[in-house]
């Protein structure tokens, strides 16, 4: 990094020096090239326009050793648009949100663990996760019998305060609606439907 | 050749062989190359040559008109056209630029009504176009659009509701209006003759009872590329409905409910006995990855580009497919991920690797030159790469290029601007001398990281084979662009943004020019009077200069320079100026 700062300061001592009036006025063939178009360079402004005035923030930070927010230069690294509106999605989605934290209780554990739900992407892996977390292990599901072969059943309670089994609604409608999880053990989760 | 030669070489063309039988053996020839050589023979090569042709490329819409080519080529089905300059794919080129298809498709309806196939690459494209399209001919088959913009969804449902005909459907990466998923329903009941359709990029819901009907009456159908609203539950529906498919692109490849579906879409996949070409898995997770395993025995391209495969899975995955030779992924395998590509797929021929976080310079994701070094050890037969990394170095690339000489396609982006050697701290100049002189048959070159001239020396004097070269922030002065454009002796395109060089470098290449296909350079140092010298000097050039708002006059923002037979533009918008 910082062999890249020096270098940088090297090439452009003579473009970045600070100036009055437009780029272009006096040396053009100079000028023109950096301080016109400082949206190229790592900046920490985004705007396209540039007076100099700019030009002397940039030197400013370019000194220092950590890397200031890097403005985008345009068209660079050199994507495609639709690669890169594939992507976004899945980045808001994760760490950008605060998470979505919910406390899961087990029947018989002596305290209760939190997850964040904003990290799995559908049931399968919520349900994988909450087997090692808790060690046991979850029936299979189907739509009729709820969870067979265990004596498990994993559950949350929905906005309107009812204990739903988890698996019967879309992932992202039970995302949204989830307040709470409760791994249910013994009768009281056979009188959820699941028979044995 | 003087005249007298000329005459002994047609009177023996002409009394070996009739037209109609030199037609005969010309229709055999494909590749537009060939073609262009035969029509250069002799006259009545010419002729037999341009009445036999049934598909015409143009790979540059600026540098012919319609007119001349229904002039010379009276029998054409087949039209492949190409538009704006590449770099407008990164916005690079300002909207309205032009590459309008209307003229073109003008001139078809009235020279070509029997046309069946377009393809267009970075053209822009209307709705009002498209129906045109739809409605004026009756034979119309094939559509492809890629890169393209200007249109929306009721475009396609145009097409959908009027081609009779239509085997392909092919929308890829496109800017468009995606206003609904209804065009899908637009296809008659009875409509069957589909072959090929890929909507991948559309991001509405289509109808899935639609689609499926539509899949179950194509019983051609080899090519199915649906978009992320598909569903994994969804998607064993459509596969046992296409028996024949060779192409699959599954959607997102997520699972909605727990209960499990997977002995449905395996029992699916182990039918596709024929697929050599998978994509899509938006959203494939390490849970639903194995349901795959039984369809990717014939694999030979495998697109995962769009799935954040971690390297774990991404191994698992490549054990089951032995016969890979093109393999698209994103940089979330790392550097362990591309050491199960070197170990597990000997016949790799292609490897692209995109990245997940272009913009995030800090993250310490993504792979390295050590991923791209495990990948050259297994992978002998490797031939072209696509490498996006945050560091390199030379004796890497050296390396690389040492284990695998035969590359065409060397695309390396260094992501960060002017990037040194991370371990010497040097240019990065004896990296890309190593690929030049190593890989004699380099066609493409994109070169990245901090470069000097010595770098350009080292291309012009080595690249005996280069056509494509694409630079950025790269090069100390003029005589770098002077380096190759002095060698290279087959260039023909060259693509320069952010560049030092200026209007010596630009005029030095007076005498390349009308043997290049086309010139781009932009943010570089050139000014209007360089290309006014250019432009006087050669005519025959179109040259054109694109003005930003707000910069200097005298500045050549961003300069397009092709050879035409067209003349200028007569389309041009205002920030295009010809000069």
């Amino acid at each position: 990094m910082e062999s890249k700062v020096a270098y940088d300061n090297d090439l452009n001592l003579k473009a970045t020096e600070l100036r009055l009036g437009l780029p272009g006025t006096d040396d053009r063939e100079e000028q023109a090239l950096f301080s016109a178009r400082n949206n190229k360079r790592p900046l920490p402004d985004t705007s396209k326009e540039c007076g100099s005035k700019k030009n002397s923030d940039a030197q400013h930070v370019d000194n220092e050793t950590a890397p200031p927010a890097k403005a985008q230069i345009v068209g660079w690294p050199p994507i495609r648009s639709y690669r890169k509106n594939n992507l976004q999605p899945k980045k808001s989605d994760q760490a950008e949100a605060a998470g979505i934290y919910l406390k899961v209780s087990m029947d018989g554990a002596p305290y209760l663990r939190k997850i964040d739900l904003g990290i799995y992407k559908g049931y399968p892996e919520l349900l994988k996760a909450l087997e090692s977390m808790f060690k046991f292990t979850i029936g299979e599901y189907s739509e009729r019998e709820g969870y067979k072969g265990s004596e498990y059943a994993p559950t949350y309670e929905d906005k309107d305060g009812d204990w739903m089994l988890v698996g019967d609604v879309p992932w992202d409608m039970f995302m949204s609606s989830c307040k709470r999880l409760r791994i249910m053990k013994g009768s009281e989760a056979r009188g959820l439907g699941c028979g044995v | 050749m003087d005249p007298e030669r000329k005459k002994v070489v047609e009177h023996v063309a002409v009394s070996t062989f009739p037209d109609e039988v030199l037609e005969r053996v010309l229709v055999q020839l494909k590749s537009h190359k060939d073609r262009s050589s035969v029509s250069l023979v002799c006259h009545s090569w010419y002729d037999a040559e341009r009445f036999s042709r049934t598909h015409v490329f143009i790979a540059n819409c600026y540098s012919v008109t319609p007119e001349i080519v229904s002039r010379r080529f009276p029998n054409i089905r087949s039209v492949s056209l190409k538009g704006k300059p590449r770099f407008s794919d990164f916005n690079l080129v300002p909207p309205n630029w032009g590459a309008n298809i209307r003229s073109w498709l003008v001139m078809f309806a009235a020279k070509y009504p029997f046309l069946e196939e377009l393809r267009l690459k970075r053209m822009t494209v209307t709705d009002e176009s498209l129906e045109f399209l739809a409605l004026s001919f009756p034979n119309f088959k094939a559509l492809s659009l890629l890169s393209c913009d200007g249109f929306s969804t009721d475009g396609l449902a145009a097409i959908a509701t009027h081609c009779k005909n239509l085997a392909e459907l092919d929308i890829q990466e496109n800017d468009l209006n995606d206003k609904s998923g209804s065009w899908l329903s637009c296809f008659p009941e009875n409509f069957s003759s589909l072959e090929v359709l890929n909507f991948a990029n559309l991001s509405n819901d289509v109808n899935f009872e639609a689609l499926e009907r539509l899949v179950s009456r194509c019983k051609s159908l080899k090519v199915l590329k649906v978009n992320r609203n598909i569903t994994l539950e969804q998607l064993p529906r459509l596969l046992i409905r296409a028996p024949l498919l060779t192409e699959l692109g599954t959607g997102s490849f997520l699972q909605e409910h727990p209960a499990c579906q997977y002995s449905e879409l395996e029992n699916a996949f182990n039918k596709c006995m024929n697929l050599n070409t998978l994509s899509g898995l938006s959203e494939v997770t390490a849970l639903s990855l194995p349901a795959l395993y039984p369809a990717c025995a014939n694999l030979t391209f495998m697109n995962l580009s769009c799935a954040a495969l971690q390297s774990g899975e991404l191994a698992k995955l490549l054990v089951h497919c032995p016969c890979l030779r093109r393999l698209w992924v994103l940089d979330t395998v790392e550097d362990k991920g591309l050491e199960a590509v070197g170990s597990n797929c000997p016949l790799l021929e292609e490897l692209r690797v995109f990245p997940t976080d272009p913009f995030d310079e800090d993250t310490f994701h993504g792979v390295t030159e050590s991923g791209f070094i495990a990948v050259s050890y297994g992978c002998r037969r490797l031939s072209y790469v696509l490498y996006f990394c945050r560091q390199m170095t030379n004796a890497a690339v050296a390396t690389i290029v040492q284990n695998c000489p035969d590359f065409t396609h060397f695309r390396l982006c260094i992501m960060n601007p002017w990037q040194p050697d991370y371990q010497t701290n040097e240019p990065m100049d004896e990296a890309f001398c190593a690929v030049v002189k190593s890989c004699t048959k380099l066609q493409r070159l994109a070169v990245s990281g901090l470069l000097t001239d010595l770098t350009f020396e080292y291309i012009g004097k080595y690249a005996k084979n280069l056509e494509t070269l694409s630079v950025a922030f790269a090069g100390s002065s003029d005589w770098g662009m002077q380096c190759v454009l002095g060698g290279c002796p087959k260039l023909r395109k060259l693509e320069i943004r952010d560049c030092p060089f200026g209007n010596a470098a630009l005029l030095s290449g007076l005498d390349k020019y009308e043997s290049m296909r086309s010139l781009w350079m932009s943010d570089c140092k050139v000014t209007m009077n360089g290309c006014r010298v250019l432009a006087k000097e050669m005519p025959r050039l179109n040259v054109e200069v694109i003005k930003v708002d707000g910069s200097n006059e005298s500045q050549a923002d961003k300069v397009y320079v092709y050879r035409s037979v067209a003349g200028p533009r007569t389309d041009a918008p205002p920030f295009v100026l010809t000069l």
